[in-house]
């Protein structure tokens, strides 16, 4: 099957520069790259999809696929609604720090030092020399 | 039986209830169920011990896995079943004297018990293996409660810790003996694969894995540490589970499997030298306690090391001999038990340095006490006396019945010093207990009459089966009777002359009194030896592993879990681009690719080649952007861009749906960035930027590389073309991808419902926290303005808006333009079935639509445009999608089914209807519910966050509580 070349370039140039976006640290940036991945990748089901033709219409011949058309639409649909959240997020975090970026999270910066001390997780239960009964802390 | 699991399934559900109406006589109650069972099962079980046929039940479960509730009364599980519900009776009888007036715990503890008492008898029942491993892990998983029952402590959290892992251990290196089993077998069924057993290396190391399972349940070396620990469980528990019931499931398996397993290579001597070194080893260390609980839950480590090697030696005596003992042992050690726990309550007190001169006060106690020690110790005329000599018995004849030679000689051996200890230890138990000491007695509280009935029934029931060997040794023999006969035939009696088991047992009894009498030498020496000896400890092995895994675990989770965002998604790309990339590489060849798809080059490919051009331009300018307006314009443009190639392409619906979708986003993108700074935060251009683009740009160039191998390695013919006809003919329409979203992929659609109404609730539950978002449209409808209020413009609710920021020309197209777009959107999702369009579009056009009334007025225009809470819409439209499927089952069809009816019409003719228009329906109203959840959150949300002066930065008072709901609207 062939491949148009204009579309395979259209894909390479915005999965790209997406991808880049989304390697940022701030959410808005991240939220546009997002949004031009799923416009390439959107593209990309139009390439499997076979040569273009006439609209996947009963009746009328030489149509193009109709099932990625299907599967694309609903992406772009999902890909509004994940947006409008990714967008409530970053209003959110600005809200509270004053800025959109995305941190570090702490709790693995934890596990790291913990790590690096040898240490133990907190939740790790040292065996004592106590002795278990059944009667609990009044015993 | 079914309905035996059954009612303590219901019984364990009502048991919280009942202990709040009956406090703690609700066990008495409870204890009716195990007391019903075991009456139940009582003359079934005399039948199939008498040369009766088995009792089978079967229930359908899941056949296709092989998994079905089989349950069978044969010889074993009889005897078993007997024992678990007769002692699981009388141990809550007991419970409803045990416990406290009011202990605010027992609602829970009622409950885990009784449901106990049903999977212990599910699990002596189970003849699927399957279903056996659910009950053995039920069992498990209870007990944990159970020991856990007092979570305050520490310790007693990491007893039910431990007991948890090991025995979890054990289930899951069962679960994989049965999965080879099963899959050597071909059946499920225990019976059947016991009565035709398979052998050769996989049948071994299955055998292995399920000895495994068996040997950390029951506590055998190495596994052993655990059941000590349990003893933080209140004493009913240790009682039932800890010494009659839970332990013995493993030496019920090897029961079980004997007759099959015993000559596999391996089992004898695993079993044995298992069996014996545990009971040495717990017999050493009970003789060292000072708490008689602690002494008594190594007693029955020792005593369970005795039962695994009797039941696991494979001869016919020796079967014979290991069911016996474990009727014998359920008896008497959980009246040890219950007594221990009845002079706990008592004298608040079980250190036997402290216990003094209760023989006397308690002489009722006392004499079952001492009938239950006399069975554990093995002396006549108790159940324990006989059970004992016909193990001795079955031992003296090991060597020739099993064809071992000198090392059932050596076994023996050890049964008899294992035994010594025993007589030692149930001395110094008896004495600790009862005998009088120079210290000043505890204070007493005597016990009920109530509270002692079941340690004197239990202890009475062990003497009456001493006299009754006779009665007893056929119905025993009869699950034995698989095994080849062996030198002698196995038998329960109180005298068979003056045998070598006799003899042997003199020496049991003459040298454990001596070492009993010799107890401060051997105390000593004892303490000597452990001090002098660094033996390897099973619980620090234990432990130190546990620290390990932890340990490890750590490491990994440092190492791989730097908590950088972009630094899990570059490894996810880098992974994304070398892993399929090296394939691309390899298939690559001669890329088939051409400028246009067409054999010339027609206008359609100039547009396409310049639009793509535009895109790209686009895009590459977005990433250069500092600007955050710039940046979403240029992804507006991005997406324009995109939605021309899909019409180029022929795909109408997506460019439709592209285009409404690219407006919509943008007016969201607009609403957030306006509350922040226009520039994008400073980053230092260093390594990771370029870094970044690298990682960007193979990213792309992979995927490009993809799209083309991949096309053009397509040989068959997409199935999409076949759907034109069914789309026709079932779905009733005539535009295949909207036939395909509400019909033949209907099941994607409706998921992808549900995901739009998360992401729509969790954008108003970001704005609005704890607030509920109707309150909004609430407030609007309290405050619309009265018929003389004189700021009517054109439109209603945009008077709430500053002067400065009205825009009259905006207000009228607004006006103007609203209904007709609400009646194109109706019209879209209606036609969707014949022309492009659908639930998606015309959802998303209304949602436009209102977008307009809000930035032409206002929150309160947008309230008095959309007078409904968006969570209703959006409720009701997932509501009518689910039904749109529903409905056609209630008919007789299938899920989802399309009816297509052609309906007569005065003047219009026929109407053509298509069910399916339901489902579509339900996708406009979540769409338009998520539209409307966008504007009110983002969009007024924002808005009142601003007029009510909160700082766009730093914690403001809104995040941290809510605002009065009455509070006059701003």
């Amino acid at each position: 099957m062939t491949v148009d070349l204009a579309l395979v370039i259209a894909i390479v140039v915005l999965v790209g520069c997406g991808t880049t976006l989304m390697l940022e640290r701030s959410l808005s940036r991240i939220l546009v790259g997002f949004v031009m991945v799923g416009n390439g990748v959107n593209l990309l089901f139009l390439v499997a999809s076979g040569p273009s033709g006439a609209p996947p219409i009963v009746g009328r011949g030489g149509i193009t696929d109709p099932l990625p058309q299907a599967m694309a639409l609903t992406a772009i649909v999902i890909t509004l609604g994940v947006s409008a959240f990714g967008l409530a997020l970053a209003y959110r975090s600005w809200q509270l720090s004053g800025n959109d970026d995305v941190k570090d999270d702490v709790e693995d910066d934890l596990i790291r030092r913990r790590a690096e001390a040898d240490e133990t997780s907190s939740s790790f239960d040292e065996p004592e020399t106590d002795v278990p009964d059944e009667e609990g802390a009044d015993a | 039986m079914i309905g035996l699991l059954a009612l303590h399934l219901i019984a364990a559900a009502g048991a919280p209830a009942l202990t709040r109406l009956l406090d703690r006589r609700a066990f008495v109650a409870l204890a009716l169920v195990p007391a019903a069972s075991f009456l139940w099962l009582l003359p079934r079980a005399l039948d199939v011990t008498d040369g009766g046929a088995p009792l089978v039940q079967r229930w359908s479960w899941i056949p296709s896995l092989g998994v079905d509730v089989d349950l069978v009364l044969d010889p074993l599980t009889a005897i078993m079943s007997l024992v678990v519900t007769g002692v699981g009776a009388l141990v809550l009888l007991y419970c409803g004297w045990y416990f406290r007036h009011g202990d605010p715990e027992i609602w829970r503890f009622s409950g885990v018990l009784t449901a106990f008492a049903g999977a212990m008898l599910g699990l002596v029942l189970s003849d699927n293996m399957y279903v056996l491993f659910v009950f053995w892990e039920l069992t498990t998983v209870l007990s944990y409660l159970l020991i856990g029952h007092n979570p305050e402590r520490r310790a007693n959290r990491r007893a039910a810790m431990n007991a948890l892992l090991v025995t979890t251990f054990g289930g899951l290196s069962m679960l994989v003996g049965l999965f080879v089993l099963h899959a050597q077998t071909g059946t499920a069924r225990l019976s059947e694969v016991v009565a035709d057993p398979p052998s050769g290396p996989a049948v071994t190391a299955a055998v292995a894995l399920l000895l495994v399972g068996a040997l950390s349940k029951s506590a055998l070396v190495p596994f052993h540490f655990w059941l000590p620990g349990a003893m933080a469980a209140p004493t009913p528990v240790s009682a039932y589970l800890h010494a009659a019931a839970m332990v013995k499931a493993g030496v019920f398996l090897v029961l079980l499997l004997a007759p099959a397993f015993a000559d596999t290579p391996g089992w004898r001597p695993a079993l044995l030298t298992l069996g014996i070194v545990t009971m040495i080893i717990g017999g050493l260390r009970a003789l060292r306690q000072h708490d008689i609980k602690l002494l008594l839950a190594y007693g029955t480590v020792s005593q369970l090391g005795f039962l695994v090697a009797v039941a696991g030696a494979g001869t016919r005596a020796a079967a014979f001999a290991g069911l016996s003992l474990v009727l014998g042992h359920a008896l008497f050690k959980s009246t040890l038990f219950l007594v221990v726990g009845v002079v706990d309550r008592s004298t608040g007190t079980r250190d036997l340095r402290e216990l003094t001169g209760l023989a006397r006060s308690l002489p009722v106690l006392f004499v079952a006490t001492v009938l239950a020690a006399a069975s554990m110790a093995g002396l006549p005329p108790l159940l324990g006396f006989t059970t004992k000599e016909a193990a001795l018995a079955a031992f003296v004849d090991l060597g020739d019945d099993a064809g071992i030679g000198g090392w059932g000689t050596l076994a023996l051996a050890g049964l008899v010093v294992g035994s010594v200890l025993t007589v030692a230890y149930t001395a110094r138990f008896v004495w600790g207990t009862f005998g009088t000491k120079q210290v000043a007695a505890p204070t007493l509280n005597p016990p009920g009459v109530m509270f002692q009935v079941s340690p004197v029934v239990l202890s009475v029931l062990g003497l009456a089966a001493g006299f009754a060997g006779g009665a007893l040794t056929p119905r025993i023999a009869s699950y034995g009777d698989v095994f080849a006969e062996g030198a002698h035939a196995p038998v329960l009696t109180l005298w068979h002359g003056f045998t070598p088991a006799l003899w042997l047992s003199v020496v049991v009894v003459v040298g454990g009194l001596a070492l009993w009498l010799l107890r401060r030498p051997v105390a000593r020496l004892q303490a000597t030896l452990v001090e002098r000896l660094h033996l390897p400890d099973a619980e620090r092995s234990y432990h130190a592993i546990v620290r390990g895994v932890d340990r490890a675990s750590i490491e990994v989770t440092g190492f791989t879990q730097r908590g950088s965002l972009p630094f899990y998604l570059g490894i996810v790309l880098v992974v994304l681009v070398v892993v399929p990339g090296t394939a691309a590489v390899r298939a690559w060849g001669a890329p088939d690719v051409s400028v246009g798809d067409g054999s010339t080059f027609g206008p359609d490919d100039a547009l396409r080649v310049a639009t793509v051009a535009l895109v790209c331009a686009a895009a590459l300018l977005t990433v250069r952007s500092r600007r955050r307006l710039r940046a979403v314009l240029l992804l507006g443009v991005t997406g324009y861009g995109t939605a021309l190639l899909f019409v180029l392409h022929g795909a109408p619906d997506l460019a439709l749906t592209q285009v409404l979708v690219e407006t919509f986003a943008l007016v969201t993108f607009v609403l957030v960035l306006r509350r922040f700074t226009p520039f994008f935060s400073d980053r230092p251009f260093t390594v990771t930027r370029r870094v970044r683009i690298a990682i960007g740009a193979t990213t792309g160039l992979a995927v490009g590389a993809y799209a083309v191998v991949a096309a053009n390695a397509r040989t068959a013919s997409p199935i999409g073309r076949a759907f034109e006809g069914p789309a026709y003919e079932f779905g009733g329409g005539e535009n295949i991808v909207n036939i395909t979203l509400v019909d033949i992929r209907v099941w994607d659609t409706f998921g992808e419902l549900a995901v739009l109404v998360v992401a729509a609730t969790g954008i108003a539950s970001l704005i609005f926290l704890i607030t509920d978002r109707a309150q909004s449209h609430r407030e609007t409808r309290r405050a619309r303005p009265g018929p003389g209020d004189e700021r009517q413009g054109w439109l209603p609710g945009s008077g709430s808006l500053e002067d400065v920021r009205r825009s009259v020309v905006f207000e009228v197209v607004a006006r103007a333009v609203f209904p007709v777009l609400m009646i194109f959107s109706v019209y879209l999702m209606f036609t969707g079935h014949y022309t492009p369009g659908g639930g998606f579009a015309g959802g998303l056009v209304a949602g436009l639509a209102l977008a307009v009334r809000y930035l032409a007025g206002g929150r309160r225009e947008l309230d008095a445009a959309a007078p409904v809470d968006a969570g209703v819409v959006l409720g009701s439209g997932l509501a009518v999608a689910a039904l749109s499927g529903i409905v056609p089952v209630l008919v007789g069809a299938n899920t989802f089914q399309s009816g297509v009816f052609d309906i007569p019409v005065p003047l219009l003719g026929d109407v053509h209807v298509v069910t399916s228009v339901a489902f579509d329906v339900g996708v406009y109203l979540v769409v338009v519910g998520l539209a409307l959840d966008v504007l009110r959150s983002l969009g007024g949300g924002i808005d009142r966050h601003g007029e009510e002066g909160h700082t766009d930065s730093g914690l403001s008072e809104e995040c941290t509580s809510a605002p009065s709901r009455g509070g006059a609207p701003a």
